[in-house]
C-alpha cells in the first residue's frame, strides 16, 4: 500500500514525532510504499540540522536523513511554515538577505502542493498532529 | 479527485487557523472536494462578531467566508459543541449544516484525506 505521512508536532512537544518516525520504520520493513513525508507546522523542526541534543537523546533530524539515505524517502519541509519558524535553506536564506542554511541532510524544502500531490497519489494519508 | 475534511476543534491560537487555511485553500486549488468540520471549542473560529486584536488574534470569520471565492462552500457544525458553546446556527458566518455527534464518525469515514484545522 502507499502511504503519505504529515508530521505537524515538533520532536520536543511529545511523542507524536517518535511514533510517526517509528511507524515509517515500520511501513518500510513490511513492504509499503511511502511516497513523501511532510512536515507541517511545528513539525518543521524535525529537519533543523543544527539541533544537537544530549548523546543520550534521539537526534530526530539525524534519525530521519539516515531513513531517507537508506531508503531514499522523501522528506519535505513546508517552506511558509519553516520560514514563519527560522529554518531556512541556503537558496531561500539568500533571497531574505541572510546567511543561513539550517536544513538537516536528505531533506528538501517546497511548498504545500507537495503535500496535496502526495496525499492523491497514496492510498492512505496519515497525519500525526 | 480525493475527499479532503478538514476538523477544525480548537479556538484560535497563534498560526495555527492560517496554516490550516493556507492547506485548505491549497486543496481547493488542486480542484479537490474540501469540506470542513466544525467541532467542540472550533465553532467559535466561525462566529460573527469576533474581537480577536486584544489577544493579538485574526478575526477568523471573514477568512473562513472567504473559502467561497475557492469553491469551499462545504461546513459542517457539530449540534452538541454549538449547544455546549451557547451558540446557535445564527451566531455563525457560515450556512452549516448540523450533525449529531452520533453520525460524526459516519460523516468522517465518508472521506479520503482527513486533517486537522
Amino acid at each position: 500500500m502507499k502511504f503519505t505521512l504529515q508530521i505537524d508536532s515538533s520532536p520536543t512537544a511529545g511523542q507524536s514525532g517518535y511514533y510517526a518516525y517509528r511507524f515509517a520504520c515500520e511501513l518500510i520493513k513490511a513492504g509499503h510504499q511511502v511516497i513523501r513525508i511532510f512536515f507541517y507546522r511545528e513539525g518543521i523542526y524535525h529537519g533543523y540540522r543544527y539541533s544537537t541534543p544530549p548523546d543520550d537523546e534521539l537526534n530526530f533530524s539525524r534519525l530521519w536523513s539516515a531513513l531517507s539515505q537508506a531508503h531514499s524517502i522523501d522528506l519535505v519541509i513546508c517552506v511558509s511554515a519553516a520560514q514563519r519558524r527560522g529554518l531556512l535553506h541556503p537558496d531561500e536564506a539568500q533571497r531574505q538577505g541572510k546567511l543561513d542554511n539550517d536544513l538537516a541532510e536528505g531533506f528538501r524544502i517546497s511548498g504545500l502542493g507537495q503535500m496535496i500531490e502526495a496525499s492523491l497519489l497514496a492510498d492512505r494519508l496519515i497525519v500525526f498532529p | 479527485m480525493k475527499k479532503f475534511l478538514f476538523i477544525i476543534s480548537k479556538s484560535a491560537s497563534g498560526v495555527s487557523v492560517q496554516e490550516a487555511l493556507d492547506q485548505i485553500m491549497i486543496a481547493a486549488a488542486f480542484d479537490q472536494a474540501v469540506s470542513l468540520l466544525f467541532i467542540d471549542d472550533g465553532v467559535f473560529q466561525i462566529k460573527k462578531n469576533q474581537r480577536p486584536d486584544a489577544l493579538g488574534l485574526k478575526a477568523t470569520a471573514s477568512i473562513f467566508e472567504a473559502l467561497e471565492v475557492y469553491d469551499v462552500n462545504a461546513f459542517y457544525a457539530e449540534t452538541e459543541s454549538l449547544e455546549q458553546s451557547g451558540l446557535t446556527v445564527q451566531d455563525l458566518c457560515l450556512p452549516v449544516k448540523l450533525l449529531a455527534r452520533n453520525q460524526i464518525a459516519e460523516f468522517i469515514k465518508q472521506h479520503e484525506c482527513i486533517l486537522p484545522g
